[in-house]
Parts: C-alpha cells; sequence; structure tokens
C-alpha cells in the first residue's frame, strides 16, 4: 500500500536529516540511535483501503475541545450541520476520501526503470561470459557440415509428402 | 433513497443462457475450420504423393546416394 517513488523517498530522508540537525547536541550524544516513532500493532490501526470502507479506528483520536463540540453536534439531527462541519468530521474520521485514494501514482515509471536497468545489466553480464566463458563451437554447426546434412536428409528422403524433403526437387536438383 | 433491490439469484444461469450457445457454436466453427483447412489438405497431399510413388525407383536413388549400410551402391 505504501506508494514510495524516488521522489517521496528523497523527501523522506532530508526530512530524516533536518529532525537529526535540530536535535539538541545533549539528545544527540545520549540517543544511541534514531528513535522512531513505532505505532503499536496489537491495538486497532487505521489504514486507507479501497475494500475496506471503515478502518477499525477513527483517524483522529485526540480531539480539540472545538472538535468534541463538534462532534455532541453530531448525535442530533444532522441537517443542523452545515457542508463544512460535515466535512470537518469527514476528516476526523478518515484521512483520504475515495478519490484520493485511486489517484494514480508515479511507481509503475519506478518499476519499469528497475526492470529494464537490471535486463540491461544481465545483457551486459551475459556479453562478458560470451567472450570470455563459452567454449569452442561443436563442429555440427559449422556450413560445410550443416550442408553434408542437409544433402544426408534429402538422401534419406525425409518427409517427402508436406516436410523436408518435399520442398526439394529431385530432377532439377535444387530447391523449389 | 429507496433503491431497487438487485438480482440476488439465476445470476450463472443467466450467464450461462448468454454464453454456451456462443462457446458451442465458436467451437463448432473452429474445428470445422481446422477440418478443412488442415487436415482435408494434408489427406489430399498424401493421396496425390502415393497416386504416382515408385517404391522401387526410390529405393535405388536413395542406394545410389549411399545412405544405406545392408546395400551398397551399385557401383562397389
Amino acid at each position: 500500500m505504501l506508494h514510495l517513488t524516488t521522489g517521496r523517498l528523497g523527501s523522506l530522508l532530508s526530512r530524516r536529516a533536518v529532525v537529526a540537525l535540530s536535535c539538541s547536541s545533549v539528545k544527540m550524544s545520549t540517543h544511541g540511535h534514531e528513535v522512531s516513532e513505532q505505532a503499536d500493532m496489537s491495538l486497532p490501526m487505521y489504514w486507507d483501503r479501497l475494500d475496506t470502507p471503515l478502518p477499525d479506528k477513527p483517524y483522529q483520536d485526540t480531539l480539540t475541545a472545538a472538535d468534541k463540540s463538534l462532534k455532541q453536534k453530531e448525535m442530533g439531527p444532522w441537517t443542523n450541520l452545515s457542508k463544512e462541519e460535515k466535512l470537518a468530521l469527514y476528516r476526523l474520521m478518515f484521512k483520504a476520501t475515495y478519490a484520493e485514494m485511486r489517484k494514480p501514482s508515479s511507481e509503475w515509471k519506478t518499476v519499469m526503470g528497475g526492470i529494464f536497468f537490471f535486463i540491461g545489466v544481465t545483457g551486459l553480464v551475459v556479453l562478458w561470459q560470451r567472450f570470455y566463458m563459452y567454449p569452442p563451437h561443436p563442429q555440427t554447426l559449422d556450413d560445410e557440415w550443416k550442408a553434408k546434412q542437409v544433402k544426408r536428409m534429402l538422401d534419406m528422403r525425409i518427409n517427402p509428402v508436406e516436410g523436408f524433403s518435399s520442398n526439394w526437387d529431385y530432377e532439377k536438383g535444387h530447391w523449389k | 433513497m429507496s433503491l431497487p433491490k438487485p438480482v440476488m439469484r439465476g445470476l450463472l444461469a443467466k450467464r450461462l443462457r448468454f454464453h454456451l450457445p456462443i462457446a458451442f457454436t465458436l467451437s463448432l466453427i473452429v474445428a470445422a475450420a481446422f477440418k478443412f483447412t488442415v487436415t482435408e489438405p494434408r489427406k489430399q497431399a498424401y493421396a496425390d504423393f502415393y497416386k504416382q510413388y515408385d517404391a522401387m525407383k526410390e529405393f535405388n536413388a536413395m542406394r545410389e546416394a549411399g545412405i544405406f549400410e545392408s546395400v551398397r551402391p551399385s557401383g562397389e
């Protein structure tokens, strides 16, 4: 589900670097490594999924006082809510709309680029192998041998009805 | 707000009613096409080949070419 394009990866890395730089020297010295916020996987989690319309918990847990009063108003008839209030309630419950979830990303460009790159690398490896690793050709692939092989097949009348020898004109001695 | 209830039953039967006749006719057409483009010409090709086939003549030609081990070309 994570659409990690190279652009977003770059911005993620730059954000981490900014955080690292802005940390005070005391914090930096006591922390052995960067402490990242890890979600508790044992509790219900929020997740935007096209096939699960109602995630396990609402998006915003911690409501401000304004949000709480809005939630109180939601308990009453919904015709009293204005359009902005309805949108605010939606955004409290969900992170992205269906339209936003379905938005196409540029991930396929990264994927195709990676595929072509590695096919290219493989091609270079195979090329190196052809020059430095392959043994000499067997003699059965020489043109002279193949010509003698074809002549023997025609002499034996291989597939004379519809196949190999049917294409050879025996009276005139050349291919039809 | 009150939408009509969607069709809940007989969906496979409806699909089969539509697709089975098409499937049958298409398979028959493909089989007939194969018969008349492949098997009939092939049978005719074999019939024509053996109509004018002289086994002894072919055998002697093969013998002279030197491919047999049991009977060598007549020159040796």
